[in-house]
């Protein structure tokens, strides 16, 4: 067992709610309100140290009644020990847990990812919004159990949707800030830029938007 | 297998608009030049875009072929080549590019993936990009190797060959329609419909 768990219970006490070791991995179920302070904690407590974040993910269970559960893989390069940990987050409540970004920059896209497949909220996340599916995606949250495999519409809504869609319209918030000062992009590009366009076409402009 | 006993189908239009010695002699010229200059535009995807990348090398060498470079401009392009699965988020990347391919054009689909949605019948897949943009050549296979994606190039020269510059349908963009789509809903629905195995994954509408 990694000896971190020892000191987790010592220094958090009831935040830290059960454990246990499964193929040599360590895995510490933690108080989701708790997550940023524990996280925080371990990355900078002398003899901890974990300063690697391998990976944030979340898992749905088959069966209706377990929560949901989001995952933080550790790894401590001076210590060279692995560490997981998971929170667990019931569906009926808000799906928010705060987001790690001020520690690791790494979990930046991570989280997104995970915004995206299972529609956690991340808490204080600096630009949460999807990433693997387009932006004006409203199918819901594919790798959730309710999510039929095929998707809620029909495919010729599916494609309708997509090919209404603006490829060219899809801009993070530091692609939006440049478009103030550079003058050399394309008026056009500009001026949707400092909208911040992430949308259809509308109806009624699709005729006139297409090349 | 050869090509010989493959039928061009290119008698029934050619008489249908009344060809005459000069016509059919210019028509054979153009797509004589046609066929054998393709310049593809690759748009690769996935895993078949590297058994692409193995045709145009040089073991097979489509150069052999008339395809002589790639064209990544679509622009300079007259085949567009999808190599791989389509991911809905680039359904309006491919009819884009297709829309800025000049005339004359093809496509070629090629790969179980870009001709069906292959194994993928998912969420967040495009079921045939047929659904997308008009198809020429579908060429079957999980890759396709090289021989068969040859085949199938082979088989786009000869359909052109068979083409006539008095039909002015065969150029037609299938644009979107309405509905916002190149074919009604009720068939493209019906076209997607799952097969095999997928049946029993339900939709819950
Ligand atoms: S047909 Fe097979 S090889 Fe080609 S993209 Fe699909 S999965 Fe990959």
């Amino acid at each position: 067992m990694n000896q971190s768990v020892d000191a987790l219970r010592a220094r958090f006490g009831e935040a830290i709610q059960d454990h246990h070791v499964s193929c040599g991995d360590t895995y510490v179920y933690v108080d989701a309100d708790k997550v940023y302070e524990i996280l925080n904690w371990l990355k900078e407590e002398p003899g901890q140290e974990y300063d690697y974040l391998v990976d944030v993910t979340a898992v749905e269970y088959r069966d209706p009644e377990p929560p949901l559960e989001v995952v933080y893989e550790l790894f401590s390069h001076p210590r060279k020990v692995p560490l997981r940990l998971k929170a667990k987050l019931e569906k009926e409540g808000d799906l928010e847990i705060d987001s790690v970004v001020s520690i690791w920059h790494g979990a930046d896209w991570l989280e997104r990812e995970v915004f995206d497949m299972f529609g956690i909220k991340f808490r204080n996340h600096p630009d949460l919004r999807r990433i693997l599916m387009w932006e004006t995606y409203d199918e819901g949250y594919p790798l959730r159990k309710d999510f039929p495999l095929r998707g809620r519409f029909s495919r010729s809504e599916q494609v309708r949707r997509v090919l209404k869609g603006n490829p060219e319209t899809n801009y993070s918030v530091e692609e939006i800030s440049i478009a103030k000062d550079n003058t050399s992009i394309p008026d056009d590009m500009r001026q949707r830029l400092l909208r911040g366009e992430s949308g259809n076409i509308p109806d009624s402009a699709s005729e006139a938007d297409r090349v | 297998m050869g090509l010989d006993n493959m039928d061009s189908g290119s008698s029934d239009i050619v008489s249908s608009v009344s060809p005459n010695w000069l016509t059919t002699k210019l028509d054979f010229l153009v797509n004589w030049g046609r066929s054998n200059s393709l310049w593809p535009m690759p748009f690769g995807t996935a895993c078949c875009a590297i058994e692409f990348m193995a045709t145009a090398a040089s073991r097979y060498d489509i150069a052999r072929f008339g395809m002589e470079r790639m064209s990544f401009s679509p622009r300079q392009a007259d085949v567009l080549l999808c190599a791989g699965r389509l991911p809905y988020k680039l359904a309006p990347v491919i009819r884009r590019i297709y829309d800025q391919m000049p005339q004359p054009k093809w496509v070629i689909s090629m790969g179980a993936c870009a001709s069906s949605g292959g194994i993928f019948d998912t969420y967040s897949m495009v079921q045939g990009i047929d659904t997308i943009v008009p198809v020429d050549v579908y060429v079957p296979g999980c890759p396709p190797r090289p021989e068969g994606l040859l085949y199938g190039i082979l088989m786009l020269h000869k359909k052109i060959r068979g083409e006539t510059l008095a039909d002015a349908s065969l150029r037609d963009e299938k644009e979107l329609d309405d509905s916002g789509l190149i074919m009604p809903a009720s068939l493209m629905d019906e076209l997607a419909e799952p097969f095999g195995n997928s049946i029993h994954q339900t939709r819950s509408e």
